[in-house]
């Protein structure tokens, strides 16, 4: 079986984002890691390789730097990666699954893919739909459980307030991770050194005939959003200080 | 004024508050109220006190129950039958999903999880980076396809017509996908991203018995209960009750978390909430620096007075 993989490489969610310009952010001095979602994904997709044989391929577009994130991805154990450059620090969905599908078509197409829910940068939530579509496939996203076998998948995903659908396709389909499925697992130093010989595959955007300039959701501005500083600390016992607190969320913050 | 289609959401036979507060969110615009089944005249009143000009009863030649396909494709028909500019849903789980096989089907963009919409400009506000950051997006569109946060846009009732009308679509069912079961929650439990009111409990609950504690004080807040990551993995709360990154983001009016520590990642699930009150019994906690009130003090002596005072 081949499974590919769409690894993000995003900034750390512990990292400071320190905007640059209108609508971009510095990024060269912070932490980037691979979308924590995807994790999942990779886990998945090799432990399914581990017991039936075949080959973990990770697709990422982004940056140049992203390949230090596709390292990781390999450290756990994925066979080899394609890296699709990007200039910019931002493609909208669209052209991102444009690219996912152009370098899949290219390497000979997967009978599975894995995605993150969602990135944890731009917080779209919809690459994983666009690609299945675009290759006509089927797509489960928000997956916490997963039975692969006969060429079917059974995948459960939570809809809100535990409820939980039972979904049934065939292979090859598309699925989002999320967190339940598995527990990634940490890479050994072995893992590690081992993963730094194996083969990343680098192709520029356009040579997949993609525009970069042609997004249609553009970012035309980035804001900090503040930070609160430091709580309204009560006082008093405790009877006193619930007190003022329902006073408190009732007058002055009318949230009661 | 254009025509905008709202995808109303329905559970146990109640309009969620979230999908009036996306009819608002089109203020100004001719409103088409879409409920998924045959039976939008029920909810005549509501929508209509709403805004809704038009209700839309949705149902396709095929039953589309289990196969969110067919629900995407019969939502997706109605943009061109009613002339749709602009089409709104919630940034549910079921919203999100819909949403998003929407955008696919149709070939047109999509902004998740919007804080903010302008309908005439076609620009959105929405958190990047867990809310680190708000972002301007400028959509370049036929249609704005958006989902809106819950409890980013607050209902108002702006009376209109409210119309019943039929639409069956004949698209065919792509038959990819079938949901084949719905395994139900815990009964009555409020959706934690969607709830008005949350309140978590951390590490500091000690064991999963005594989230019960918590469940009283949000019974009378009328709040969901939520969970940190360290609750989760010391096995005290179920995942679905995970709120922080791996987990779910909310963004309710009201947040109070009860002994949790504070993590960056804790934060990037509940940041935009926009009153947050911390109990903690550790003064020095990284969560009251970054929480509206703070009360220090043992959550089993603090929590049942609060219950009491409500």
């Amino acid at each position: 079986m081949k499974i590919c993989v769409c690894v993000k490489h995003v900034p750390d969610t512990a990292a400071t984002i320190k905007l640059a310009g209108d609508n971009g952010f510095e990024d060269s001095e912070i932490k980037f890691v691979s979308n924590p979602y995807d994790d999942y994904g990779v886990e998945e997709a090799v432990s399914l390789c581990e017991k039936d044989g075949g080959e973990v391929v990770i697709v990422t577009v982004g940056k140049k730097a992203a390949s230090a994130t596709i390292r990781s991805a390999m450290a756990m154990g994925a066979h080899r990666a394609i890296l699709v450059k990007t200039e910019g620090q931002f493609l909208d969905s669209d052209l991102t699954a444009k690219a996912l599908k152009a370098a899949m078509e290219q390497d000979g197409l997967p009978d599975m893919i894995f995605t993150g829910k969602g990135s944890v940068d731009t917080e779209s939530f919809q690459t994983q739909y666009r690609l299945a579509k675009s290759l006509s496939m089927p797509v489960v996203n928000e997956v916490s459980t997963l039975t692969v076998n006969g060429g079917k998948a059974i995948a459960e995903r939570e809809t809100g307030g535990g409820e939980r659908q039972v979904i049934e396709m065939s292979l090859p389909c598309v699925v989002g991770a999320t967190k339940g499925l598995n527990e990634p697992r940490y890479p050994k130093f072995p893992d590690i050194m081992k993963a730094k010989k194996k083969e990343i595959k680098e192709i520029e955007l356009s040579d997949l005939g993609i525009d970069a300039s042609n997004g249609k959701v553009v970012i035309e501005k980035l804001e900090a959003v503040p930070e609160r500083s430091g709580a309204n600390m009560l006082e008093g016992s405790v009877d006193a200080q619930m007190t003022e607190l329902v006073r408190i969320l009732k007058e002055d913050e009318k949230v009661l | 004024m254009g025509n905008a289609g709202i995808l109303i959401e329905i559970e146990n036979n109640t309009i969620k508050e979230t999908s009036l507060g996306v009819m608002t969110a089109a203020a100004g615009q001719e409103i088409y109220a879409l409920v998924l089944g045959s039976d939008a005249a029920d909810y005549k009143d509501k929508l209509a006190e709403y805004g809704a000009s038009k209700i839309v009863s949705i149902t396709a030649k095929d039953d589309f129950s289990s196969s969110p396909d067919l629900q995407a494709e019969a939502i997706a028909a109605t943009i061109k039958e009613y002339n749709f500019e602009t089409l709104l849903g919630t940034a549910s789980s079921t919203g999100k999903d819909l949403f998003a096989r929407i955008g696919a089907i149709i070939d047109e963009p999509l902004v998740s999880d919007c804080v903010e919409v302008n309908i005439a400009e076609k620009q959105v506000k929405k958190s990047h980076f867990s809310g680190k950051t708000l972002a301007t997006l400028k959509v370049n569109g036929d249609v704005l396809l958006c989902t809106i946060r819950p409890n980013s846009i607050e209902p108002v009732a702006a009376p209109a017509a409210g119309e019943v009308i039929e639409f069956s679509s004949d698209a065919a069912d792509p038959k990819l996908i079938k949901i084949t079961e719905t395994k139900k929650g815990g009964k009555g439990k409020l959706d934690l991203t969607e709830a008005p009111i949350v309140i978590t409990g951390g590490r500091a609950i000690k064991a999963a018995e005594n989230y019960k504690m918590l469940e009283e004080c949000a019974e009378k807040l009328g709040a969901a209960v939520g969970a940190s990551r360290a609750a989760v993995d010391a096995g005290f709360a179920p995942h679905s009750m995970q709120v922080g990154q791996t987990g779910k983001t909310v963004s309710p009016k009201l947040y109070i978390a009860c002994g949790v520590s504070g993590a960056v990642q804790h934060f990037a699930g509940m940041k935009t909430s926009k009153v947050i009150v911390a109990i903690n019994e550790d003064k020095d906690a990284p969560i009251f620096s970054k929480c509206d009130y703070g009360i220090v003090g043992d959550i089993f002596d603090v929590v049942p007075v609060l219950t009491e005072k409500l």
